[in-house]
């Protein structure tokens, strides 16, 4: 049985291949017409194809709340999320202005605070910032970056309309499930790459090894790039191990390295030891150095933020660059490309109400379960209450939690995120997704991965995306329409 | 090269080895009991004594019968030297080097292990035993011939290469250790004998390489030579050290290990292994083992990442 985009339901939802008439849109046009040529059980074979592929290539994520560790393979569908190149094009622009007025307010912040002198930004926001850094004031980090990377989540409505839906600052993960999709698809489906004009995305890393080679105090050696990972049992292990890989970087432990009394920060290697000159860390800022922050963390390295106050050491992304990536300051976005730019946000941000603002809280708590309430600081999904589908008792919960601490939650409506046809046994069936874009930064340029990492929810009728509460991804598509 | 690296691709080594010479002993065992009429087999007891869990096996099993004992040695969980065990340990600690190991070769190790977890039926069936091990051992000289043809060959490799040296002369020490000492003499065994010295040539992949350079009949005096003493064979102990030799000149600071090598190789030709009689035979090779605990602490003091003051 082949498969026939007409009896495919949209379900009212926008779906990015199928428009509200039930006709394929232009970017989709040769998947869908691939696919529709595929009988079931070539459709099965080749989604046997991709699981060993993830299985061999041991593409895993770790799941925590289980009791224990588990290394799971990587839950992948085989139908790719296509979106046009023409407009791939203005998402780009829109994602550069959003990360070059971030970097502006977070230095800002760091040093005169023009922003809340100019009454744009509430100080008591800033005061009760969980992400804000004391120790990093008045330090300027090379070329003023200190969100070298950037993950923003991008999702879309039920009209079409792209929005950001949270940037992710500290240390976003998925860039390499991105590409390791893109290598399972060029093993499952080789023949689509000949037929259709998909723009690569396997440049990734070596743009990413350059924009931390030029972050390095020691320009003119050979700079010494490290990944800085907390071990094997976190949860984006495969990740910091694929990236190291990719760039033949070393990848360490916080055991690995030193701080000597010259505040210079070295690897102990088998000839000794060896001085480093930049640290893209995967560990959170509150463990990166027992000296500065938590004195019990095992994972990070005393006197580290020595070295970097120094400016012996470059850490990519900055400590304290956390601080604009709350879900309280996302409401403020608009307001801070205004501010730093002059200009228009040229991606929406999802209309946000603030539970600091008395009357907006009055709103939410009276609509909780028409709403999304998220909790400032908690990535992955944790804490968050999905109104519509809360039960009472999980509700009151949530509003004595907003009452106790207003600050630390917002509300947004819930989302028609728009859908995409995800495999259900051998019919394609709409599956909520988001993308999320990486962003890198160095201060001279920046540069922006093609697509992104699609996540999808893989339950019927879900909104949850987190590979951590049961989401899958898929290879995500930029299709260039006007090619031959 | 980190040293917790270093220290990591030496293991990893160790364990593929220690793994693939594993199933190579239960490869051989079997063929040569199909080969003894019953009664005169000495059966799985010496394999358990190979890999030295004897104390720890009794503990929990109260003969050496085939099942239990080819359970324990190729999937025991309470067996740290078991097969399936061998290759979690190499995969786990693969796993933390991700980053330095080429592509192809995590990819070897991971598929290895699935095939060890999921067929393990496989190896406990008489019939399906012999494909099961031959994978396993296939397997293993795959993922050093991938290593050999695309990692660079800096000290990462040294490492992985002398892992592997002193692995195998510690098996082949191990080996000939027991089987000689195990080894059925009582007359009505007599015309078997040579079917048990050939065996154990089989279990190290030497019988034709015997044949090869001592193109003598296979006898007692000569198979213990080779194994020890052979300059050409790569598995015998002497043919390790001096690789091992030849391997650690880049390292720095090499000397002192230089000295340990060189002290072993003095030991290992001191003897004229022909003529050493069984007990004789059983001190001597306990001396060579030293020699080799010897050479890996030199390494771990040396090279190795301590653990935190």
């Amino acid at each position: 049985m082949e498969i026939d985009w007409k009896a495919y339901q949209t379900n009212g939802f926008f779906d990015e291949l199928i428009d509200a008439k039930g006709n394929v849109r232009t970017h989709g046009k040769q998947l869908a017409e691939f696919f529709s040529k595929l009988s079931g059980d070539e459709l099965k074979k080749a989604r046997a194809v991709a699981d060993l592929a993830i299985k061999e290539m041991g593409i895993t994520f770790t799941v925590y709340n289980e009791g224990n560790m588990i290394d799971r393979a990587w839950p992948f569908d085989i139908i790719p999320r296509t979106i046009g190149k023409k407009e791939w094009q203005g998402i780009e622009v829109g994602l550069k202005q959003r990360v070059e007025a971030l970097n502006l307010f977070i230095d800002d912040l760091y040093h005169d605070q023009k922003i809340i002198k100019d009454g744009v930004f509430p100080k008591g926001l800033l005061e009760k910032s969980v992400n804000f850094r004391q120790q990093c004031v008045g330090i300027t980090p090379p070329n003023k970056i200190w969100a070298h990377i950037c993950g923003s989540d991008l999702v879309r409505d039920g009209k079409g309309t792209m929005y950001v839906l949270e940037d992710n600052l500290r240390v976003p993960s998925g860039v390499s499930y991105m590409l390791e999709n893109r290598s399972v698809m060029k093993r499952v489906f080789p023949e689509l790459f000949e037929q259709v004009p998909i723009l690569p995305v396997d440049d990734y890393p070596s743009q990413l090894f350059d924009m931390l080679a030029a972050m390095s105090p020691r320009p003119d050696d050979k700079p010494e790039v490290v990944v800085l990972t907390p071990g094997v049992f976190n949860s984006a292990y495969f990740e910091h191990c694929y990236l190291a890989q990719e760039m033949g970087c070393e990848l360490v432990e916080g055991r690995d390295l030193v701080v000597e009394k010259d505040d210079c920060v070295y690897m102990r290697t088998i000839t000794g030891l060896q001085r480093v000159d930049v640290i893209y860390r995967r560990i959170d800022d509150l463990f990166l150095d027992p000296e500065a922050f938590l004195p019990d963390s095992q994972l990070g390295v005393p006197g580290l933020m020595r070295a970097w106050s120094k400016g012996n050491v470059a850490l990519v992304n900055a400590p304290g660059a956390g601080v604009a990536d709350d879900k309280v300051v996302y409401a403020y976005v608009p307001e801070i490309i205004k501010y730093y730019l002059g200009e228009d946000a040229k991606i929406a941000n999802v209309p946000t109400f603030k539970c600091l603002d008395p009357k907006e809280c009055e709103h939410v708590i009276k609509n909780i379960d028409k709403l999304v309430i998220k909790p400032a600081n908690e990535s992955g999904g944790y804490g968050l209450l999905i109104g519509p589908k809360s039960t009472k008792k999980e509700q009151q919960e949530t509003i004595a939690q907003i009452k106790a601490d207003p600050r630390n939650w917002v509300a947004q409506p819930t989302l028609d995120l728009s859908t995409v046809p995800t495999l259900d046994g051998i019919t394609p069936d709409g599956r909520h997704a988001d993308l999320r874009p990486f962003i890198l930064s160095s201060g001279k340029d920046t540069q922006i991965t093609t697509g992104g990492l699609t996540r999808v929810a893989m339950t019927k009728g879900s909104l949850v995306v987190n590979s951590s509460q049961g989401g899958g991804s898929k290879d995500t598509w930029i299709v260039d329409e006007e090619a031959k | 090269m980190l040293s917790r690296v270093g220290e990591t691709l030496y293991w990893v080594s160790r364990y593929i080895e220690r793994a693939e010479n594993v199933a190579r002993l239960i490869n051989v065992n079997n063929m040569l009991m199909m080969d003894l009429p019953k009664g005169v087999s000495t059966g799985w007891e010496p394999l358990v004594d190979i890999i030295g869990a004897r104390k720890a096996y009794l503990e929990t099993h109260t003969d050496f019968s085939e099942q239990k004992a080819l359970r324990y040695l190729l999937v025991g969980k309470d067996n740290f030297s078991s097969i399936l065990n061998s290759i979690i340990s190499a995969r786990e600690s693969a796993r933390t080097i991700r980053d330095v190991i080429p592509r192809d070769v995590w990819e070897e190790i991971n598929s290895l292990y699935y095939y060890v977890k999921d067929n393990q039926n496989e190896g406990l069936s008489k019939r399906g035993r012999f494909t099961y091990l031959k994978t396993i051992i296939d397997a293993a000289h795959q993922i050093f011939g991938t290593l050999d043809a695309t990692i660079n060959h800096d000290l990462g490799y040294t490492f992985i290469r002398i892992g592997l040296m002193i692995e195998r002369a510690d098996m082949t020490s191990r080996i000939l250790d027991i089987r000689s000492e195990t080894l059925i003499t009582s007359t009505e065994a007599k015309p078997y004998e040579n079917i048990q010295w050939i065996s154990l040539l089989r279990s190290l992949s030497a019988y034709q390489m015997y044949r090869q350079e001592m193109s003598v009949r296979v006898q007692r005096s000569d198979v213990i030579e080779f194994i020890m003493h052979s300059e050409v064979f790569p598995r015998s102990i002497l043919f390790c050290l001096q690789e091992l030799k030849v391997l650690i000149q880049p390292l720095p600071n090499a000397s002192e290990i230089n000295q340990s090598i060189d002290h072993a190789i003095d030991e290992l030709k001191s003897e004229d292994v022909r003529e050493l009689e069984k007990g004789y035979l059983h001190d001597y090779i306990d001396n060579i083992q030293v020699e080799l605990a010897a050479i890996h602490n030199g390494l771990a003091e040396l090279y190795f990442l301590k653990p935190a003051e």
